[in-house]
């Protein structure tokens, strides 16, 4: 062991300027190494707050692929490093136990979730996706017409999704004919 | 906007630390009136008849910004000798349909113009279709040239009209009507009109809970008219500035996921005006017109350019025939009464929780109960995921799991921080995400999967023959993808989104680089110059403090970067600022060009004397003096001929739930709001009607520390434990009146259902004095459902479904009430207290 | 015999860094200033200091005491906002403008419906308490383990390594500040007395404390203590030349109780309206005369014992 019985505190006080071993003289290593974890980041990505449309920018650290600190970046010119208490618990938000992570399924009529593997479920979706449009599809309406449409899809959301993301989700819809897509601008 | 905006709100604070005034108005007294200079409580519901009292104070006094108000606005055009105003109809406008509850406008046109656009002025159909929100970014597609008269003294100038239309929005009328104070009324007149001059500007802050209103868009117009009279647009500091809610709402709303619109505002075509793409085009180019919706058709062609890629070509009218009709309103409400009517199939919800976050929770859950299949994307297990399972209307027995056949998909999604693109935030501008980590297990972005889902249905209809199924087969939807999941290039849509060169594939610049005849593409015409130079311009990140005020350089806003819409109203007629202290964008004469701080918003070169040829229009017939660009007459509107469907100009009208009669005319509420009379829609009587079994006024908005409908709170351990119970503020006096015990249980009942909340009494909260008697608001917070670590009632579970004509937005921002101690019954109990309460009012 | 205690080391003006034998090249003694009169009570400070710190949510119930739903200072709030809805005194109104909104009232008083003829003006203050790292922390000196230690940075901090949970601090705090983590069960600091640390990790790499950090308007400012005080003095004088005459410094003398705070308020009312001491002391003020009398006691003592041995030899 390196210690030895020099680096006894009451030793340490005593020899120290600290002699009532309120500083210096009772640091303890753990506190000499102490550094802040953002030091140790990997890497910080450039990020925007999800909450509200201020548009507070964040830097968001990684550290071996975690998520460690969220916060303000301090360049911004619309929030200057600082963030409200929904932006400063982005970091609990993104981490939260909470989270889904895996798909959950309700079968008809059934009283409990069940598992389904993510691939399942997108082919099931297409299925029911393709089924609907064919079912309820409208070349004229009752008016006689054209409008090669389907009232029997809808959509809801968008507001707290990227542009890149909107854009995908009305021209895919827009191109199947499926018209009530719908967000939270509406609300 | 301290409360839901606190960020944002240090910039207010600054602006107070250099001296200027703040002034809160709210039915509540909130985080923001505790710092504001002054705060002034109203009732919640009266906000046209207070502003419109200002607008009254600003032209009796005529203190409006006069060389602004005539050259800049609508002020001095004339309008037809047809149209009758409120005051002659005792509160409607000419042209008023009983029957379809919607107006003919032509009365309301420009003197000279009454003939004109019949076709498009079925303001049945525009209701239907929510046209005001195309106007957003429209203006009112008037004539170029009308008539005027500039020294305002013409009767039938829009100035003397709006006169005489606010004249009896007078300071008794508006403590009548409002609770207001008159002496705190007149301060806040004074301080607005007094600080609104060449070398001062007023800053008009709203939050969206304004557009929650029976007449939310006329609510929004009066703030407008106002801040035009007193020249505070496009002038820095002034301006009407939205806060809006989510992080890119703005952004959903330019490239829209919304029914009635197309990316950059451009309308859905509708089976009875647009059957061709010529037909389409004019009606958003308007020929006649001046400004830039006259180049529509390159924004509309390059859009469907981008849809249909090779397929789109100038023998098919690009694809114009794939686009899906719309035949009225195909709105969020009217879809969700459709569900329950078993219409609806299928139902995605992508970051979004209707059964806490939509007006009519009720309805919003047995919509979604009546469903073939739900798809929810979301970070958390939402209520609108669980509505089978765990839903009030579970323990009412209105939705049985084992009956109920509806097959949810609980799809979770990738946060802000695994995935990359943009947010547009509330003053338009775009930043750039980078990603920072990989999602965890299944979770995925929004691109990968609409993209993956896209894939898998074109892989469906690919050896379809059937003419339905084409437009899928010739989507153009070959996106380069990256990594194990296959993820899609954000990037590569965003350069999809500016546009490019078809052949070259070299990024546009500007929007003015988009051509029509298909040797370009772009999917939203007001974000090109995004990907300016191949660069993405929404990742800057130029640091503030190495840059002007304005920065420019961080991130980028549409259109054409520009911070400050307008801002050619910066400078005077001449094109000099219009004080040294305002300067922000200027004509200079030396190398005759716009120039200043921000991006002109204006034709670089055209100066500021210029007069365009009578027979000009589109952007030749703007002059030098026009600077609202967007609109048909180049000015502001004062006066609205053209777009709104409840009339020209805002007046107040009581909301749809009211305790009292209107105060101001016959009329009693919006005479034109969009209305869905069901039995399981019902809505709280008002004047005449027997109104006293809901006889409090309820309004409810957000908590700092809570979002919207919690699904991003609840579940976040370090914001739940703030506010970690639903609750109702009441004054002291009204905790008397109904014996509600501080800390104890309440009961809100409305027609639609009843929902219980611990009592917060506070000095906040306090009675007002309307139309001579005492009405007591109250005011709940929205953000709770069952589900999450902590739980409560849901505010919207109160509010049924009456829409503003111009938007379809509800009215969720003003209801009555009844509010009784104790907690409400559950299960059947609670539905016969709703159905008591509303056998009650038949007696 | 001359005294373990120098001048001052407890009580009065002290460079606390320089008393716990950090050398010249110390940094500057930094700390809070915490302006109330712009808090907007967003508790950004409260979030932002539990996910730097790592602190627990644990506490799940409204209390009803307008919007605080985190109650006090203790192991696991490290930062809280205080909010007070009061009425203002009944003195007649002032004619200046106070720049605090008031409400006037808004209805004729014969009208009213409660009891009250007159209802009061109203104000709501929100304020953001924390540790004020005293220049002569009690809770330092009574640490018999040398857990609390003071940084060089002039901040006390507890050393979770060291502490064993014996809670002398928690007693000897005059603001009961420091306390001993009870919950969550299995949380790594369960028993440690904790506070706190104006965010020492960070400071060493030359960072903002994360409450200051976050902070939307700027109402905790972090900086070297010496600027700080300058920077209260001058906002006091701008708040009293506005007519705000409340304004008042809390904390920020170093001739107080505790030798002046590390992380002092501008308050807007008396400190009792903010639940916070009016005077406090250090509660080792009375130690060195403590120690001198036992001292002298012991020696007259053990002569007494020398004395009665010698009598008893003879």
């Amino acid at each position: 062991m390196a210690r030895t019985f020099l680096s006894w505190p009451v030793l340490r006080q005593l020899r120290s300027p600290d002699k009532l071993g309120r500083g210096t003289a009772v640091r303890s290593r753990q506190t000499d190494e102490l550094a802040a974890r953002t030091e140790a980041a990997d890497r910080v990505a450039k990020s925007v707050c999800p909450y509200c449309a201020v548009g507070c920018a964040q830097n968001v650290y990684v550290k071996d692929e975690q998520v460690i600190q969220i916060e303000g970046d301090p360049d911004s010119p619309v929030n200057r490093g600082r963030l409200c208490p929904k932006g400063s618990a982005s970091k609990n938000l993104v981490t939260s136990p909470l989270r889904q992570t895996t798909v959950k399924y309700r079968a008809p009529y059934a009283t409990e979730w069940t598992d389904l593997e993510l691939g399942t479920a997108m082919e099931m979706i297409a299925d029911r996706v393709v089924k609907a449009r064919n079912d309820t599809w409208q070349d004229i309406d009752d008016r006689g017409s054209r409008v090669r449409r389907t009232l029997g899809i809808a959509s809801l959301g968008g507001a707290t999704l990227d542009n890149e993301e909107n854009y995908l989700i009305k021209k895919l819809f827009t191109a199947m004919g499926a018209i009530q897509i719908e967000n939270q601008a509406r609300i | 906007m301290a409360e839901a905006h606190p960020v944002g709100f240090q910039w207010v604070m600054e602006a107070k630390a250099r001296g200027a005034k703040v002034i809160h108005v709210d039915p509540r007294f909130t985080r923001t009136s505790a710092l504001a200079d002054s705060y002034v409580p109203i009732r919640a519901g009266s906000d046209i008849a207070f502003l419109g009292g200002i607008v009254n104070y600003v032209l009796a006094n005529e203190l409006d910004f006069r060389e602004y108000v005539v050259n800049y606005t609508n002020a001095a055009t004339l309008v037809s000798e047809d149209f009758q105003d409120t005051d002659d109809l005792d509160g409607l406008f000419s042209g008023y349909d009983p029957e379809t509850r919607t107006y003919d406008p032509t009365s309301w046109q420009y003197a000279g113009a009454e003939s004109e656009g019949d076709e498009e002025q079925d303001h049945e159909m525009q209701r239907e279709t929510a046209s005001a929100l195309q106007h957003e970014s429209h203006g009112s597609g008037v004539e170029a040239h009308p008539p005027r008269d500039e020294t305002l003294q013409d009767p039938r100038c829009v100035y003397q009209i709006l006169k005489r239309h606010y004249a009896r929005y007078t300071p008794e009328m508006v403590a009548r009507t409002c609770g207001v104070s008159e002496e705190q009324f007149l301060e806040v007149c004074q301080a607005w009109t007094e600080n609104s001059t060449p070398d001062r500007t007023t800053a008009l802050v709203y939050s969206v809970g304004w557009t929650q209103h029976s007449v939310g868009v006329q609510y929004i117009r009066t703030g407008a008219i106002l801040q035009l009279l007193l020249g505070n647009m496009g002038r820095p500091g002034g301006g009407v500035m939205a806060l809006r809610g989510h992080a890119s709402i703005q952004g959903s709303t330019d490239i829209p996921t919304l029914f009635n619109l197309l990316p950059g505002y451009l309308p859905m075509p509708n089976a009875k005006d647009h059957q061709s793409l010529e037909q389409w085009i004019e009606a958003i180019s308007q020929p006649g017109s001046k400004g830039f919706w006259a180049n529509a058709s390159a924004y509309a062609i390059n859009l469907l350019k981008a849809y249909f890629g090779e397929a789109a070509t100038s023998e098919n009218d690009f694809c114009f025939d794939y686009l899906p009709k719309i035949t009225g309103d195909h709105g969020t409400y009217s879809t969700v009464l459709d569900m329950i009517d078993g219409k609806v199939k299928g139902y995605f919800l992508l970051g979004q929780n209707p059964a806490v976050g939509s007006a009519h929770g009720r309805a919003q859950r047995l919509g979604m109960a009546n469903l073939d299949w739900l798809v929810v994307r979301d970070l958390f297990e939402i209520e609108s995921a669980t509505f089978w399972k765990s839903s009030p209307e579970v323990a009412t027995g209105e939705i049985v799991p084992e009956e109920c056949r509806t097959e949810v998909f609980l799809l979770p999604a990738a946060s802000h921080v695994e995935k990359e693109g943009t947010f547009t935030q509330t003053q338009r501008m775009l930043q750039w995400r980078q990603k920072a980590v990989d999602p965890p297990g299944d979770c995925r972005s929004e691109l990968w999967f609409f993209y993956h889902l896209g894939r898998m249905v074109k892989e469906r209809y690919a050896d379809s023959t059937d003419a339905r199924d084409v437009p899928v087969q010739q989507l153009a939807w070959d996106y380069p993808t990256h990594g194990p999941h296959r993820e899609p290039s954000a990037e590569a849509v965003l350069k999809e989104i500016n546009g490019y060169e078809v052949e070259s594939g070299r990024p546009l610049s500007a929007f003015t680089e988009m051509k029509a005849d298909g040797s370009t593409l772009g999917g939203c015409w007001i974000y090109t110059g995004v990907f300016k130079d191949g660069v993405n311009q929404a990742a800057r990140r130029k640091p503030a403090r190495e840059q002007s005020l304005v920065a420019p350089e961080w991130g980028w806003a549409w259109p054409a970067n520009r911070r400050l819409l307008y801002n050619r109203a910066s400078a005077d007629p001449d094109g000099k600022p219009w004080s040294e202290r305002k300067a922000y964008v200027w004509w200079d004469e030396a190398t005759g060009e716009w120039t200043g701080l921000d991006v002109p918003d204006f034709e670089k070169t055209k100066p500021p004397s210029y007069e365009p040829p009578e027979d000009a229009d589109g952007v030749a017939a703007l002059a030098g003096n026009d600077p609202f660009i967007m609109q048909g007459d180049g000015k502001g509107a004062l006066y609205v001929p053209r777009g709104l469907i409840d009339g020209p100009m805002p007046t107040h009208y009581e909301p749809g739930e009211s305790p009292f009669g209107n105060p101001l005319y016959a009329q009693q509420a919006n005479p034109t709001s969009k209305v869905y009379l069901r039995p399981d829609n019902p809505m709280n009587p008002s004047p005449p009607q027997h109104s006293d079994v809901y006889p409090y006024v309820f309004t409810t908005s957000r908590l700092t520390e809570h979002h919207t409908a919690g699904g991003m709170s609840r579940f976040v351990a370090r914001l739940a434990e703030l506010q970690p119970e639903m609750f109702i503020e009441v004054s002291p006096e009204l905790a008397r009146e109904r014996g509600l015990e501080a800390g104890g249980w309440a009961t809100i009942v409305t027609s639609r259902s009843a929902i219980e909340a611990r009592v917060l009494v506070t000095d906040r909260l306090t009675p007002l004095k309307v139309e001579g008697r005492t009405v007591h608001q109250v005011w709940l917070p929205y953000h709770w459902g069952e589900g999450g670590l902590v739980t409560g009632d849901s505010a919207n579970d109160l509010i049924g479904i009456n829409l503003d004509p111009n938007v379809l937005i509800q009215e969720s921002k003003v209801g009555t009430c009844d509010v009784r101690p104790g907690r409400r019954p559950t299960g059947p109990a609670l539905r016969q207290l709703v159905r008591d309460y509303l056998e009650e009012t038949q007696r | 015999m001359t005294s373990l205690f120098g001048e001052n080391d407890l009580w009065g003006p002290l460079d606390p860094t320089k008393d716990a034998g950090y050398g010249e090249d110390r940094p500057k003694r930094k700390g809070f200033f915490t302006d109330t009169s712009i808090c907007i009570g967003c508790k950004a400070c409260e979030v932002a200091c539990k996910e730097w710190n790592d602190v627990p949510a644990d506490h799940f119930d409204m209390l009803g005491s307008s919007y605080d739903n985190s109650h006090s200072l203790n192991a696991n709030q490290w930062r809280h906002v205080a909010f007070i809805e009061q009425p203002t005194r009944a003195e007649p109104r002032q004619t200046v403008d106070l720049g605090m909104p008031v409400r006037a009232p808004s209805r004729p008083p014969e009208e009213e419906p409660g009891e009250d003829a007159e209802k009061p003006d109203f104000r709501w203050l929100m304020s953001s308490d924390v540790c004020k790292h005293c220049t002569h922390a009690a809770c330092l000196d009574v640490c018999p383990t040398g857990s609390l230690f003071r940084s060089e940075f002039g901040t006390v901090v507890v050393q979770d390594d060291i502490c064993n949970g014996c809670g002398y601090c928690v007693a000897a705090c005059p603001y009961g500040v420091i306390e001993r983590r009870r919950a969550p069960e299995g949380d790594k600091n369960v028993g440690i007395a904790q506070k706190c640390t104006l965010c020492y990790d960070r400071l060493g790499a030359g960072m903002t404390p994360a409450c200051a950090q976050a902070c939307p308007t700027q109402s905790i400012q972090f900086g070297d203590v010496d600027e700080l005080r300058e920077r209260a003095d001058a906002r006091v004088a701008e708040l009293h030349e506005a007519g705000i005459m409340d304004a008042r410094l809390y904390g920020n003398d170093p001739d107080d109780g505790i030798g002046g705070a590390g992380a002092f308020f501008l308050l807007l009312d008396e400190p009792e309206v903010y639940g916070l001491p009016p005077d406090p002391v250090v509660t080792t003020h009375d130690l060195s005369r403590m120690f001198h009398r036992a001292t002298t006691a012991a020696a007259f003592m053990l002569a007494g014992a020398v004395v009665s041995f010698l009598g008893r030899r003879r």
